[in-house]
């Protein structure tokens, strides 16, 4: 279950956080694809995943339950703690 | 966590609204589940004749919008005994047909997939009103862990910590925060410094969660912030400057028995909630709602333990002499919090002197070493005496008044030991004050006596200020309500 707080700030800024490293190599790193659930972004999808794996990255996939609304907290956090970098694959 | 929301009728539960071309375009399905039974109740959130079905009925308030957290039109719940067990949103014919368990749902022709539109009940424009409206009370942003998050972590991730931990301020823990406080949660406290952005009652509140304060300690933390915002308490002074200081807080009048304060033993150390929390919201609601943070705006050289906040009472029943508000010209049934730019405290030894005129002068002596010893005037101090100090003064009749005076009057020292190069230190006063006479402390109000601590200990302490006045920062009284 997830857990809500009030923000303590004057949110005067986004409530971001501080961007991850970016990578420098694809050799060995692992990418995380997210389907956003738009009618063949599995075909667009797949075709990166080979591409990927050629230049030796490990590919994990993500859905997103609907592409009308945001990912979901639960998905995010996922894809953050498993993955060095995310593609989010728009299709139509 | 009890769920006070209105029940649902059981079945099927859809949310619409008709400015949503979506929502349109599944009217032949709503229909179609209708006539079949199956879908219980549509809450229309903008016009009760949309869509035109026994079944419609009236959220234009939005209230079960509200309370069911739909954030898209339409939305359809699954719901058991007055519960939603499960939800769908936006239009997919195959989602929603296996949702229901309906085979050749709406018309053949109907499109097969949209999106849907945003739910009135998160328009900004109207989601703050919802939130007080519907007695969630809370206008803030709402931030979401996720389930595999340590909360803790999070926001200490987020630099809303001072460093300890916080307590998660969950809307209900924020609610009964408010309950402390008969001020509305909108209304306006302070301009927050250094950013002046406006501190709401309701921010306060969840700053006082996070400190880990009780909802009684409200009033105090409201009234501290009010008083330390001030142009004269110069609050954005004190956190920018690179001394050690920051708002030390005293609290007189019944209050401080009602929270439990302790003035007693160990008054400025750890242990007691209400001490140890109130100073430490005041200070969270600087660093998170004006953006006062160490290294930003916050430049101390050396900082001090002070600045997680330091807040004591004065213990009033066990003093020989009028309290500090008392002083001020406040009636014993009222309750202040005075707010003092400060250092951490220290202690003066004294365990020889039996009579009232030696002690003061070691009193004295204990005080000329505050910020330099060559500095006078300029910095202010306060003196917390120890029972068994007070009960060389007290034995011997002398008032307050008569103590501040005498330790005042051993602080005055010939200035040509003051001046710069005096004694081999350059530190000290420009030339021109050689060749007169200078009390450490300004005679009109440079030193505050406080009367606490423990019954045993031939010791006081003492609160070293910072610069006092139009220059700098100038120690304020305030009366708490309730």
């Amino acid at each position: 279950m997830t857990i809500s707080v009030l923000d303590p700030t004057g949110e005067q800024v986004p409530a971001h956080r501080t961007r991850a490293q970016r990578i420098t190599s694809l050799e060995g790193a692992t990418i995380g694809l997210l389907d956003i659930s738009k009618p063949r972004g599995d075909v667009f999808l797949d075709t990166v995943q080979s591409l990927l794996e050629k230049k030796g990255a490990n590919v994990l996939r993500f859905t997103k339950p609907t592409f009308t609304k945001p990912a979901p907290v639960d998905l995010r956090h996922e894809i953050a703690t498993t993955c060095d970098a995310v593609i989010e694959a728009l299709a139509d | 966590m009890a769920d006070n929301r209105p029940r649902l009728p059981d079945g099927f539960v859809a949310f619409v609204k008709q400015d949503c071309p979506t929502c349109e375009l599944i009217v032949p399905v709503l229909e179609q589940l209708a006539e079949a039974e199956l879908l219980s109740v549509v809450y229309t959130q903008d016009d009760v004749s949309f869509p035109n079905l026994p079944i419609t009925s009236d959220d234009t308030s939005l209230e079960m919008s509200f309370f069911y957290e739909i954030e898209t039109v339409p939305t359809l719940l699954k719901t058991v005994k007055g519960r939603e067990v499960d939800r769908i949103v936006g239009w997919s014919q195959e989602e929603w047909s296996s949702f229901l368990g309906v085979e050749d749902l709406g018309p053949e022709d109907i499109r097969p997939y949209s999106p849907g539109c945003g739910s009135l009940s998160v328009d900004p424009d109207l989601e703050g009103k919802l939130r007080q409206r519907y007695g969630k009370g809370a206008a803030s942003r709402v931030v979401k862990f996720a389930s595999a998050e340590d909360e803790f972590e999070a926001m200490y991730d987020r630099g809303w910590s001072d460093g300890l931990p916080l307590i998660p301020p969950t809307v209900e823990r924020v609610l009964a925060m408010l309950e402390g406080t008969t001020l509305q949660p909108e209304e306006v406290v302070a301009l927050a410094p250094p950013n002046l952005v406006s501190l709401t009652v309701e921010k306060v509140a969840i700053n006082a969660v996070m400190a880990g304060c009780k909802p009684e300690y409200l009033p105090v933390v409201i009234a501290a912030l009010e008083t330390a915002c001030t142009d004269e308490f110069n609050m954005h002074g004190l956190l920018a400057t690179t001394m050690p200081v920051g708002p030390i807080i005293f609290v007189n009048g019944p209050i401080r028995k009602s929270i439990e304060m302790n003035s007693g033993m160990n008054l400025l150390g750890q242990g007691n909630r209400a001490n140890s929390t109130i100073g430490r919201a005041v200070q969270l609601a600087i660093r998170n709602v004006g953006g006062g943070r160490p290294g930003g705006v916050d430049r101390a050289t050396h900082g001090s333990p002070a600045k997680y906040g330091l807040c004591f009472a004065e213990d009033e029943e066990g003093s020989p002499w009028s309290s500090h508000a008392q002083d001020l010209g406040f009636s014993p049934d009222q309750s202040t919090v005075t707010l003092f730019p400060g250092e951490g405290p220290r202690v003066i030894v004294d365990q020889l002197s039996r009579s009232p005129d030696e002690l003061a002068r070691s009193l004295a002596s204990g005080l000329i070493g505050n910020a330099h010893p060559k500095w006078v005037m300029g910095f202010d101090a306060i003196l917390i005496i120890g029972p068994e100090h007070a009960s060389r003064f007290a034995e011997a009749g002398w008032s307050k008044e008569k103590v501040n005076e005498e330790i005042i009057n051993h602080t005055i020292r010939d200035s040509n030991d003051l001046i710069r190069g005096a004694d081999g230190i350059a530190e000290g006063l420009p030339e021109a004050f050689a060749g007169t006479s200078l009390p450490k402390l300004r005679p009109d109000g440079g030193l505050i006596i406080l009367y606490g601590g423990g019954e045993a200990g031939l010791f006081s302490a003492i609160i070293g200020g910072w610069i006092s006045g139009d220059k700098g920062s100038q120690y304020q009284t305030r009366e708490i309500t309730l």
